[in-house]
């Protein structure tokens, strides 16, 4: 127990699905009934997992099922999974936010969250009286608070502005003031949930490095849940990866980021509207075989198989393709074919889209199906539905390819020579 | 090095009667500026600014002075009528706000209850002590409307009884937590006491003595003055009166069953909001 900062044991939690309200007194008598005969809840079956795509009888959902692991006092963890695997569960537990339904958090220190960034701003307030008051909310003593204020104004950058109401912010300033009052708390556990995806690039370059310095610098136990496999591998060293509520892996980030990249587990998408179903999404090779793996001098072609449910259906997708780093690559959208779109009938439809060769570096790649409608209103963002790997076949370097080549994409165009 | 007093455990389930009060305490900055919070940002670009507090008392008192004191001829036990209805209103406010603001505590900050932890009571706390300040503010009008008419010559006189206006200004803050504390637990599950709560307040000014002294119910209703005499406000406001102004039907007995009251919705609000608190963020 010397150097363990939290220990998570057999942490369950349960969510009810539907509505909430009607129908439930009588389920909250049944409940009570089970109880004082000393029987186990009836709407808590056991053994139901957390899979959101498919339907199941019962209207409990186990957002986290049996959850152990343990983090080392000084540790940077960072926690991925998909949308739905249950982080931001986790982390509202361990914010003690909400109560688990079943199982126990032990550890020691004192624990700042940070699920959001600006809990509790009062509009009318001015700058000054929000660092108090939000200061207070997140825990920190008036003392403290007064200590470090100019530290946090300092870090905000809003000195001028620090008696004006922080209605008259601007967006940036608001974030910028939130994130500096929680990054100055004083707390031995610092948990993180997604707030960098807010703010400039400057700023979440030096909210990273602030965080950065909290983890390493100060040795304090940081917990820290975030889209962004780069911001996870610069400054964590461990990461949790979660799948369907379960604990999926433990270990060293580099080795958890690219488990939980390269795990495609289907290409069969399931998406459903008024007006469509999105089905599949594939990568052909040249010889129309579904692959995972292509040389970057074949055709690549990404086919998207989409059934319609009505004529001129509203609909449209866009595919993100991401690299190994979680950088964008590029993005592909329908919307310059939304006349063909709007010509489509009942039935389906397969939206093929070839990449030229010699475009891709060579690497691994994920794609994030986004589909919207033909405004690209978003309906749903499916990430990570498909991985494939691009070798360089080392034709058109001239035979001459010692290893990987640098850059997001690789080039090879004709090259004039003009000699003058 | 952390300290070994600073280990914690997280579990499923946790005592009923645990009010975790040291966590309370070490909030109370929070409590405080909550309470700022509240005071600043109700006159925050207004013109008139904290005169706003003496505004709402000052008109109900008049109107209630024309309508149920001259139109309807209640009567106000011999006193002057505006004084009569101020001190009622007075006192009733506070208790009204108290249970009020804090029925609906759990659904008005769901988002910061939603994204960051501190003991949830400081919430319904803040509401009552910024209640408090507003009391006082308005208990200050009262007085002033009081010294008016003194110097005026009216008729009436302060009693012993306004010694026991700390224990009055306690039970009232206390009764209007409890109450207000077990239906904003139930609220966060079923709505439907919201929408009674609001008007519910009204009538029950109605069932209470702000607006005709328990003497004339008695007097006018026997069969049916159990139900204002049972009403716990009711002998709260009358010790209010008689200790301010001279006139009311005052008794231990009647004082002692409120404070027994209120201990008891006190109890079963602590017990049901410390139950609720740990997964109300699910349901709300």
């Amino acid at each position: 127990m010397s150097n363990i900062a939290i220990k998570v044991e057999n942490l369950s939690k349960a969510y009810q699905l539907g509505q909430i309200g009607t129908g439930t007194i009588s389920r909250d008598l049944e409940r009570w009934y089970a109880r004082i005969r000393g029987k186990e809840d009836p709407f808590l079956r056991i053994g139901e997992n957390n899979n959101q795509n498919t339907k199941s009888e019962s209207n409990v959902v186990w957002s986290l099922k049996d959850i152990d692991f343990e983090i080392d006092q000084g540790d940077a963890v960072g926690i991925i999974g998909r949308n739905g695997a249950g982080k931001s569960t986790l982390l509202k537990i361990l914010s003690k936010v909400t109560a688990p339904t079943t199982g126990k958090i032990s550890g020691k220190g004192r624990i700042a969250s940070l699920l959001e960034v600006g809990t509790g701003f009062h509009p009318e307030l001015s700058g000054r009286e929000n660092i108090f008051l939000n200061g207070a909310i997140l825990g920190m003593r008036k003392k403290e608070i007064q200590r470090k204020l100019d530290e946090i104004v300092d870090f905000a950058g809003i000195e001028r502005y620090l008696d004006t109401p922080v209605k008259r912010y601007s967006s940036g300033m608001y974030v910028r003031l939130a994130f500096a009052v929680a990054a100055h708390l004083e707390s031995e556990i610092l948990i993180v949930d997604e707030v960098l995806a807010v703010g400039d690039a400057e700023f979440q370059k030096k909210c990273l490095g602030k965080m950065g310095e909290v983890s390493k610098g100060e040795g304090r136990t940081v917990l820290f849940v975030s889209h962004n496999m780069l911001a996870i591998r610069s400054f964590c060293k461990k990461a949790i990866f979660l799948k369907n509520g379960k604990v999926e892996e433990v270990g060293n980030v580099t080795q958890i980021i690219s488990s939980y990249l390269n795990r495609t587990d289907k290409h069969i998408i399931s998406f459903e509207n008024e007006d469509f179903i999105a089905e599949s999404i594939e990568i052909l090779n040249k010889n129309n075989f579904i692959v995972e793996t292509i040389t970057n001098g074949e055709r690549l072609r990404i086919k998207v198989r989409i059934r319609t449910k009505v004529n001129n259906p509203n609909m449209g997708f866009c595919i993100a393709l991401y690299n190994e780093t979680q950088e964008l690559v590029t993005c592909i959208n329908t919307f310059h074919i939304n006349s063909f779109i709007s010509d489509l009938e009942i039935g389906t439809h397969e939206f093929i889209v070839p990449f030229q060769e010699y475009i891709l570096n060579e690497g691994r790649y994920h794609i994030s199906l986004h589909l919207n409608s033909r405004q690209g209103t978003l309906y749903e963002i499916i990430e990570n539905c498909y991985s494939f790997t691009v070798l360089d076949d080392d034709v058109r370097r001239g035979g001459i390819y010692r290893g990987e080549w640098p850059g997001a994409i690789s080039l090879v165009p004709e090259i004039k020579i003009e000699s003058i | 090095m952390v300290k070994e007093e600073q280990k914690w455990t997280i579990e499923s389930s946790a005592s009923l009667f645990n009010l975790k009060l040291n966590e309370v305490w070490a909030y109370r900055d929070l409590l405080v500026l909550l309470v700022r919070r509240d005071f600043v940002s109700f006159y925050k670009q207004t013109i008139l600014g904290p005169l706003w507090f003496f505004i709402q008392p000052l008109f109900t008192t008049i109107i209630f002075t024309f309508i149920f004191g001259n139109l309807a001829g209640i009567s106000t036990d011999g006193l002057p009528k505006p004084l009569f209805y101020m001190a009622g209103i007075t006192a009733w406010n506070y208790f009204a706000d108290c249970l009020t603001k804090t029925s609906s505590v759990f659904k008005d900050n769901a988002a910061i209850f939603g994204k960051v932890y501190f003991p949830r009571l400081i919430m319904p706390l803040s509401i009552v002590v910024s209640n408090l300040v507003r009391f006082g503010v308005q208990m200050l009008l009262f007085l002033i409307l009081m010294a008016y008419y003194y110097f005026a010559g009216a008729n009436f006189s302060i009693s012993w009884a306004i010694c026991l206006f700390p224990l009055i200004v306690t039970l009232m803050a206390l009764l209007g937590l409890g109450a207000g504390m077990i239906i904003s637990a139930m609220t966060t599950k079923y709505r439907d006491l919201a929408f009674l709560i609001s008007f519910g307040v009204q009538l029950l000014m109605y069932a209470t003595t702000v607006i005709y002294p328990l003497s004339e119910a008695i007097k006018k209703y026997p069969a049916y003055a159990w139900i204002i005499e049972y009403n716990p406000m009711t002998p709260i406001i009358e010790t209010f009166r008689y200790g301010f102004l001279g006139q009311g039907s005052f008794s231990w007995l009647s004082l002692g069953y409120a404070t027994l009251v209120t201990i008891i919705l006190m109890l079963l609000g602590t017990i049901v909001f410390n139950k609720v608190e740990r997964n109300f963020v699910d349901t709300v």
